[in-house]
């Protein structure tokens, strides 16, 4: 045993005593890093934020070239393959997955018999493509008896060599393609909005704090008035007015939405502007438009980025919320939020048709969400480590 | 502070006679006259109708009339329901909606605020990081979807609730969960936050040497000072609460104020419309008031004055 344990212990050779000398002891040990770099660093640890990037970028590519995946168009209406139960190959043979292109329903009557045909009737008296399994006998009493009835629809139709990836709606449009086209419609208003808001708020609330003055004075009083309309109000009235469409779901969005962004910049300019470095570029005789852009704006960048990430899905649930309430987008284009709002109507039949544009939404405004966090702990210089 | 309030009042009321105004012309310059679906009528029976409801007269008099009006609180007629006034429709449609309102944000504050203290309490522990996670889903998934699964689960599979309308006491509760979850979780976010910070200062650390039981440190000393701060994220609650009720009212299919607009604007009922976007900017402008005022009470700290905004 102690020989084997000298056999694997170094070789006195090895070691070479270390030399203290004056400018070594001096020495940094850690790397230096700048902020943005620290923030990065502290960013990238943050693994549910990391993941919410790379899941937003593949709905981002998804929303872009998904619609080309089939030859189905945003508005192929047929009506002979209206409301088809979502079938994908390879998954159709799992039946944990309920992508086989069947419907599935629990159908109830005084017994067995008239459960069944409560089913047959529900699924088009279809009754060869039915298979139909007794869940309970029942006793004659109203409603005792319980069959679960699984309609092969696409065998109905005869379509087996169709696939419709997510089903299709009540008009037959595939559901795959509306999805990724309302998907692309809400991420483009979201990002549309965010920057507007970002590009006013800046610059508003930049001058304002920067020159003060008189010029803060009036620029906040025409902010106080804006702020005290309710945007909801503001959003009602103009989708109201115009034509329901992108370009007026942008505009209702940002004619209030810059106000927050404009405080929070303005508010941060103020604090930094008598800082030294400030003066120190002002006696160097830098002209003020270059010391807003140069030196003030990079140290003011982490709380707008923030506050742009957060605008992103609170525009994504704006729009959502305005074509659910019928004010915004207007079929036959599509959004998450018309989507939904035309699943819900057949919530009880078609599960499908609400499920997967309701997933879709939650999920990106979940990963928005954890963006946001992640950065906001980033641009965080208690959270570097 | 009571200059402070009456100035706060005077500009309510300015920023009231704008929004009215706009609102005024806006319905005015929209296409469309509640006669235009009546092709039957003939020219003078036309010119009588509108004569009777004073639409003959030049604009500048209809918008006096209307401003005066207003401030009697008529609203106008609704061109959907026969003669009715608006004002009558919204104070039918009133009590579903604060109903559902004052409850969600009660309970969504108070499971809220149990659910950030629970989280601050056991930090990092697991029960942490559900209460955490339970925060996040909350303030991130639509209210429409969460109530799509409220409705799925506890009304048609389970059967516990009743899936919609308005009627007993059950059909309240599910609007109410689906409404509150919002609440809860920005509640509960920023309980948590302060909670932790207060657990970590100094008074606290002198209030463990002194010897204070534990429930007197979190409930006396730390919950007290972490709710403060709750009080300002209220406004922005109780208007997120006014956004879900639009949506939850026609999900569940509530008679409430929200329902009716949604309704309106798929009918084009102008006056209905205008009267409830005016509605809802009153509720908008008294609820922000009346938290800043509210925060001044629990606060003694702040002191406000005539100047200052």
């Amino acid at each position: 045993m102690a020989t084997n344990q000298q056999k694997h212990e170094p070789p006195k050779e090895l070691f070479v005593p270390h030399e203290r000398k004056e400018d070594t002891s001096e020495k940094i040990t850690k790397p230096s890093r700048s902020f943005f770099q620290d923030a990065r660093r502290t960013f990238f640890k943050n693994k549910s934020a990391v993941l919410s990037i790379i899941l937003m970028i593949i709905i981002i590519i998804l929303s872009i070239i998904g619609p080309y995946f089939n030859d189905y168009k945003m508005d192929g209406q047929d009506l002979s393959r209206a409301k088809m139960p979502p079938k994908v190959p390879v998954i159709e043979n799992l039946p944990f997955f309920g992508m086989d292109g069947t419907l599935t329903s629990e159908f109830k009557g005084d017994d067995v018999e008239e459960a069944t045909q409560n089913a047959v009737m529900r699924y088009d008296n279809n009754e060869e493509f039915i298979d139909i399994k007794v869940l309970s006998e029942g006793d004659g009493s109203a409603d005792s008896a319980e069959v679960s009835a699984t309609y092969n629809i696409y065998e109905a139709k005869e379509m087996q060599d169709e696939y419709f990836w997510l089903g299709t709606d009540q008009l037959g449009r595939d559901q795959w393609t509306r999805i990724w086209l309302g998907a692309r419609v809400s991420l483009i208003i979201a990002f549309v909005a965010a920057a507007i808001d970002l590009l006013i708020g800046v610059a508003y609330g930049g001058i304002s704090g920067y020159y003060g003055g008189r010029i803060d004075d009036i620029l906040q009083r025409i902010l106080e008035i804006l702020i005290g309309i309710p945007n909801l109000v503001v959003i009602f009235l103009l989708m109201i007015i115009l034509q329901p469409g992108i370009t007026s779901i942008v505009l209702a969005l940002t004619i209030t939405g810059w106000t927050g962004m404009a405080r929070i910049v303005r508010g941060e300019v103020l604090k930094q502007k008598n800082e030294e470095y400030v003066l120190a570029a002002r006696t160097l005789g830098q002209s003020n438009g270059k010391i807003i852009r140069k030196h003030l704006m990079p140290n003011i960048a982490g709380i707008i980025i923030i506050n742009t990430m957060f605008t992103i899905p609170n525009a994504i649930f704006f729009e959502a919320f305005l074509s659910f309430i019928g004010l915004g987008i207007v079929p036959p284009e599509a959004s998450l939020g018309a989507l939904v709002d035309a699943g819900f109507k057949v919530f009880r039949l078609y599960p499908y048709m609400v499920f997967y544009p309701a997933v879709l939404i939650s999920v990106i405004m979940i990963a928005f969400n954890l963006i946001g966090d992640g950065l906001r702990d980033a641009f965080d210089p208690k959270m570097h480590k | 502070m009571l200059r402070y309030i009456l100035r706060r009042v005077f500009y309510m009321a300015i920023t009231l006679f704008i929004i009215a105004t706009i609102t005024f012309f806006l319905m005015k310059l929209l296409p469309g006259s509640p006669l235009s679906a009546e092709n039957k009528l003939s020219e003078s029976q036309q010119e009588v109708i509108l004569a009777k409801y004073g639409l003959d007269d030049p604009i500048p008099v209809q918008y006096v009339n209307y401003m005066v009006g207003l401030v009697q609180g008529d609203l106008g007629i609704s061109f959907h329901f026969d003669n009715t006034p608006v004002t009558q429709i919204l104070l039918n449609r009133m009590p579903p909606s604060l109903i559902l309102g004052m409850q969600a944000l009660i309970f969504g504050t108070i499971a809220g605020i149990l659910f950030g203290l629970i989280a601050a309490i056991y930090h990092n522990g697991w029960l942490d990081y559900t209460s955490t996670i339970i925060a996040v889903l909350g303030t991130s998934i639509p209210s429409f979807v969460f109530a799509g699964i409220l409705q799925w689960y506890l009304a048609t599979k389970w059967e516990v609730f009743p899936v919609a309308l308005w009627g007993t006491y059950a059909h309240t509760v599910l609007p109410t969960i689906a409404l509150a979850i919002f609440p809860m979780a920005t509640a509960a976010r920023f309980t948590r936050t302060e909670m932790l910070e207060v657990l970590g200062s100094d008074y606290i650390m002198t209030a463990r040497a002194k010897g204070v039981t534990e429930p007197g440190i979190i409930f006396k000393h730390g919950l007290r000072n972490s709710l403060i701060p709750l009080v300002t994220v209220m406004g922005p609650m109780a208007v997120s609460l006014m956004t879900g009720t639009l949506v939850i009212e026609k999900i569940f299919a509530v008679p409430g104020i929200g329902e009716q607009f949604v309704s309106s604007i798929e009918v084009l009922d102008y006056p209905t419309i205008m009267g409830t976007t005016l509605l809802f900017s009153v509720l908008f402008i008294v609820i922000i008031l009346v938290i800043d005022i509210l925060y001044v009470f629990i606060d003694p700290r702040i002191r406000l004055t005539g100047g200052g905004s």
